[in-house]
């Protein structure tokens, strides 16, 4: 069992307690039919502490964050905000399901042009994206795929090749470097994984 | 009307869907509505930031609240209704928890009172209100039967983004039909298209836009209007792919909807950015007069 620790006190926040396990969560999700844990179970988990479950569910890499289940949840628990939780604990340890590799490199190299320039850079999220997906499973279709839409939106002039930069980019990283001293002081506040419980 | 708005362009209006941008800047210059860029706005982080660190999204939001509070705005104008949602979402916070408002502004290095309100496209159209959007119609738009899409996040989750009803808004009917419109009830208004995951999820997205398409064709619409870059860009780039996995599926103009009320105040396709559009408008609905087109 992990000990109670920042996670714990999150999804506190969020209202877990409170899931009664009624499952409308599901019933609204428009990646119900992909997940292999719809929410209402990954909320069971959690709520049951049977975090590894849910930190290994390919779910939590599908969740587009549309906030339906949020909105229509009963019990007021704020059901996308947990699945944000989960993920950024599973993102802390590590933890990804293989099949979902290439969700979690997207948000990779999202994050990356973030820092880097204060805003994102599409050119540099698409081909670090692809380079890096190529890397993750040698997928040679979906290094290609999508090349051919480049010149079109050129032609549209809906390409920039060199995205904006802010000005404040000084700033900019200090607030990552704080963010994530703090997520990597919440993940050292528990022991070790331990595997497979719940 | 006169008025000065901030504004929060966001990285995708600055970026592929400049189009949108190009049309909601054309169409609130119509109404005396000037927008200011807010100075070194930075990324909201968008799914990304939230999805892997809740305190890297909120500190990113935070900061642009921070610069636009410092800036003297009233209102900060957001038309990605993903980075409006973070951005009232960071409001939230730091109007409800002292302790979490305290920490932001250490991270952001800014004061920080969240005394500056969030709005959406829908709102500025709402505050014109109906009245004067009646007014300055030059080109009814009595051929539009309009599906009207809000997606997720528009209304979504409402405790944060306070806007319409969840389930059953109807303000973008209320302003399409102030300027001669119809529009058609639908059963897919706020179910999502997949918003993101474009790239890393290709083929869900399909999936989903697919069935929002083909309910709004079988209610009757000649087109789906949105106010969201992610939408556009499922819904009108993606729609060659989804009809190829479709291939009964008809194809439907996708307008933003400063696109339509534009074209209804007299400005030409060119100047919204309709022309740049992956499924071509079909300018007949908008019986627009022979030389704009
Ligand atoms: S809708 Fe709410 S109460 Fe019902 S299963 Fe989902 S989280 Fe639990
Ligand atoms: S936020 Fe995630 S879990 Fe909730 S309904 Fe949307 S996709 Fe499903």
């Amino acid at each position: 069992m992990r000990k109670a620790g920042s996670f714990d006190k999150a999804v506190s926040a969020l209202r877990i307690e409170r899931c009664y396990q009624c499952g409308k969560c599901s019933a609204g999700c428009p990646m119900g039919s992909v997940m292999d844990a719809p929410p209402h179970r990954i909320m069971q988990w959690v709520g049951r502490g049977a975090i590894d479950r849910a930190v290994n569910a390919e779910s939590i890499w599908l969740c587009v964050s549309c906030q339906t289940c949020t909105a229509r949840c009963p019990q007021t628990v704020d059901t996308a905000g947990i699945m944000d939780e989960v993920r950024a604990l599973a993102w802390r340890e590590g933890v990804c399901s293989p099949a979902m590799v290439r969700t979690k490199l997207f948000l990779e190299a999202f994050l990356d042009s973030v820092r880097r320039h204060g805003r994102l850079n599409e050119t540099e999220l698409i081909a670090k994206y692809k380079i890096r997906g190529f890397l993750s499973d040698y997928k040679m279709a979906l290094l290609l795929k999508d090349s051919m839409l480049a010149p079109r939106l050129i032609k549209r002039g809906k390409f920039r090749l060199f995205g904006g930069k802010s000005g404040d980019r000084d700033v900019i990283k200090r607030i990552f470097d704080k963010c994530e001293k703090v997520a990597a002081a919440e993940a050292n506040d528990k022991t070790p994984k331990e595997a497979h419980h719940g | 009307m006169n008025l000065l708005l901030g504004y929060y362009p966001g990285c995708a209006l600055h970026g592929s869907s400049s189009d949108y941008e190009s049309s909601i800047q054309a169409c609130l210059q119509a109404f005396k509505i000037r927008l200011v860029e807010l100075n070194g706005w930075v990324c909201c982080g968008a799914s990304a930031a939230h999805s892997v660190n809740p305190l890297l999204s909120k500190s990113l939001s935070a900061r642009n609240l921070a610069i636009a509070e410092r800036e003297g705005y009233t209102e900060l104008l957001a038309p990605c209704p993903l980075c409006s949602m973070e951005l009232c979402k960071a409001r939230h916070t730091i109007l409800e928890d002292e302790e979490h408002r305290k920490q932001l502004s250490d991270i952001v290095e800014l004061p920080l009172q969240g005394k500056t309100r969030v709005i959406n496209v829908l709102q500025v159209f709402e505050s014109i209100g109906q009245a004067e959007l009646r007014e300055h119609v030059k080109q009814p738009l009595t051929e539009v039967r309009a599906a009207c899409y809000y997606g997720c996040l528009l209304t979504r989750p409402p405790k944060v983004v306070e806007f319409d009803d969840c389930e059953h808004p109807n303000s973008m009917e209320g302003i399409l039909e102030a300027l001669g419109a119809s529009t058609v009830k639908w059963n897919f208004a706020t179910e999502c298209c997949g918003a993101g995951m474009t790239l890393a999820r290709e083929e869900t997205v399909i999936e989903l836009s697919h069935r929002i398409l083909a309910n709004a064709v079988a209610h009757g619409a000649n087109c789906i209007v949105v106010a969201c870059p992610m939408c556009h860009v499922n819904l009108d780039m993606k729609q060659e792919e989804t009809r190829k996995a479709h291939p009964e599926l008809p194809q439907l103009p996708v307008y933003y909807l400063s696109d339509l009320v534009g074209l209804a105040v007299g400005l030409k396709e060119s100047q919204l950015g309709v022309d740049k559009h992956f499924v071509p408008a079909e300018l007949d609905l908008l019986s627009e007069p022979a030389e704009t087109r």
